[in-house]
């Protein structure tokens, strides 16, 4: 197949991806979308394959099978509330594609004569240094979502300054293998030190900050293959891997606007040291008393009300209570409960993971509200059930310039006539900030596990 | 081609790609935004391609070819998984199914 031929038919993946992310509009047509993505998938890897092939094609086939049989069993197999730390980890093996391309690709072009162009030079130190620092970073978030080691920001003095060095370190080398020192070895130490930087540029990073740093590396896996595409010129390699780099930028700074925090704050702040004793303040001012409830009167509450909104967190991901808490509200909506669910952009542990979680339990689309669509309806809604979700609730975010959390908008739960807050204890939440709406004396706690609390609720609302 | 036309080219269509990116995922719903960001993250499986170039370049020694091979593997653990996670997540989001006998019952009798 001639580079012509080929190039015209790379059109069609091009093409395809760019309706897979125009279809994802609306849920109605999001699966037809991303079936013709993977279509067009085929076919640039069917292309390519005849086209450069040549002796190794076997070699090829052997190398996808073993990938894509790992890549279909872990995605066939893995639950929806893990699904954060599988998109880190095809993410990372992604990054990691990417840096390897860059290595291999100098190793052909250096020994004499060849002298490769600077352009390349400067693709391949890029796309060395993002594809590590991607590939090392999406492994340690898997491994904090996985919980294979903590999520609590890891930090110690001089963190900043030592990973902006080291940062300006693998820039002076990526400039200097582009303009001068051709030599392998220079690469060698651009990736080894990217995949260092992945690595402390995430650990100081908390879990709940976890959504933004998967998106961002989602897009610095995209630029690194857009980049390869420089090395290889490959224009779908360019197309594709910029489109995702466009859009996991957008995405990051979405998410950044929905906590109220720039990209900077996020990434080097090491959120959840500061509010030690900022949560000492809040407790202070509270002061107020806490009123519990058994399931029974939190069961009466819900029949007998016109509308009830849910509010889900990562507390009903942890708990799976996402098919109990439909239940729940299938029985209410069949006493004639009006049931909607109020979805912040950051709940869970992934944009719009709550989303999942709840379509997973067969929650119908139209029922789960953004939050510009959901507060407006809190005014006249009979009673608010938060579910595992804490700081999106806090009141704090509107009124309490001392708290962390200042500024973020959030879910006015506090305006419904009524709020039942289901959580573990009056720990605070992953961020470690009080919230004062549990003093609200609107508001009534259900202690215990969320599953449980849901399937007691379910039982005392069938008695009734 | 010149290789610097080559490069104006190519450097074209990054830009292009950037506007485009922005452009259409500003239309992606705050519900959809996990599908997105697992269905982009299959599309820069495409690095599966490059990895298949590199692993078939001709006139290569050991090195080249092990780790194209490492690549190939790791950029088809990408795509071929990231299709798949997004398939069923997608797979998941309905809208209210028809009702049931029992539930249209129990819809008359509150009525």
């Amino acid at each position: 197949m001639s580079t012509t031929t080929a190039d015209l038919l790379y059109l069609i993946p091009i093409v395809t991806f760019i309706l897979a992310l125009r279809f994802l509009s609306s849920p109605a047509h999001a699966r037809r979308g991303n079936q013709i993505g993977a279509a067009g998938m085929i076919v640039a890897i069917v292309v390519t394959w005849i086209k450069a092939g040549g002796t190794s094609w076997w070699a090829i086939v052997i190398g996808m099978l073993i990938g894509g049989g790992f890549g279909a069993f872990a995605a066939r197999k893995v639950k929806m509330t893990a699904m954060p730390q599988m998109v880190a980890l095809f993410n990372g093996v992604g990054g990691g594609a990417a840096a390897l391309i860059a290595l291999a690709e100098l190793h052909r072009l250096l020994p004499p004569p060849g002298r490769p162009h600077v352009d390349v030079l400067i693709a391949m130190a890029l796309s060395g240094l993002i594809g590590a620092v991607s590939f090392a970073g999406s492994m340690i978030a898997f491994a904090k979502l996985q919980e294979l080691i903590g999520g609590r920001p890891i930090t110690y003095p001089g963190q900043n300054v030592g990973n902006m060095v080291l940062l300006a370190v693998l820039v002076a080398l990526a400039i200097a293998l582009s303009v001068g020192v051709q030599d392998q070895w220079l690469l060698w130490v651009i990736v080894g030190g990217g995949s260092l930087f992945g690595v402390l540029f995430v650990l100081p990073i908390g879990g709940a900050d976890m959504p933004v740093v998967i998106s961002l590396l989602n897009a610095f896996t995209g630029l690194a293959v857009a980049i390869g595409g420089f090395e290889l010129q490959n224009n779908v390699l360019i197309v594709a891997g910029m489109l995702v780099g466009a859009s996991g930028t957008l995405l990051t700074l979405k998410m950044g606007k929905a906590m109220n925090r720039s990209l900077g704050n996020l990434l080097f702040s090491a959120f959840g040291q500061v509010t030690a004793e900022a949560a000492a303040v809040a407790a202070g001012a509270g002061g107020g008393t806490v009123r519990s409830a058994s399931a029974e009167d939190v069961a009466v509450m819900l029949a007998y009300a016109h509308k009830v909104v849910f509010v889900p967190g990562y507390g009903l991901a942890v708990a799976q209570a996402q098919h109990d808490v439909r239940q729940l509200a299938d029985m209410l909506e069949a006493k004639g409960v009006e049931v909607t669910y109020a979805i912040h952009p950051v709940a869970g542990r992934m944009p719009g993971h709550m989303n999942v979680l709840l379509a997973e339990a067969n929650v119908p689309y139209t029922q789960l509200k953004e939050m510009d669509e959901a507060n407006p309806e809190f005014s006249r809604t009979d009673v608010a059930v938060v579910v595992g979700a804490n700081d999106v609730v806090n009141p704090d975010a509107r009124s309490n310039q001392s708290s962390p959390i200042y500024g973020m908008p959030i879910l006015n739960v506090d305006e419904a006539q009524a709020v039942v807050v289901l959580k573990r204890s009056m720990n605070p939440g992953f961020a470690g900030i009080e919230n004062p709406l549990f003093y609200n004396p609107k508001t009534v706690m259900l202690f215990g596990d969320a599953k449980e609390s849901i399937m007691k609720l379910t039982a005392a609302v069938k008695t009734l | 081609m010149s290789h610097t036309m080559l490069l104006v080219f190519e450097v074209t269509i990054l830009v292009l790609a950037i506007f485009l990116g922005f452009e259409v995922i500003s239309k992606v719903p705050t519900l959809l935004h996990t599908p997105l960001m697992s269905g982009t993250n299959a599309i820069h499986g495409i690095v599966v391609a490059g990895a298949m170039i590199v692993l078939a370049e001709p006139g290569k020694g050991a090195f080249t070819w092990i780790v194209g091979f490492v690549a190939v593997v790791l950029g088809s653990a990408n795509v071929v998984g990231g299709f798949v996670v997004t398939d069923r997540m997608l797979e998941m989001f309905k809208k209210r199914e028809p009702a049931k006998p029992e539930d249209a019952a129990e819809g008359k009798d509150a009525s």
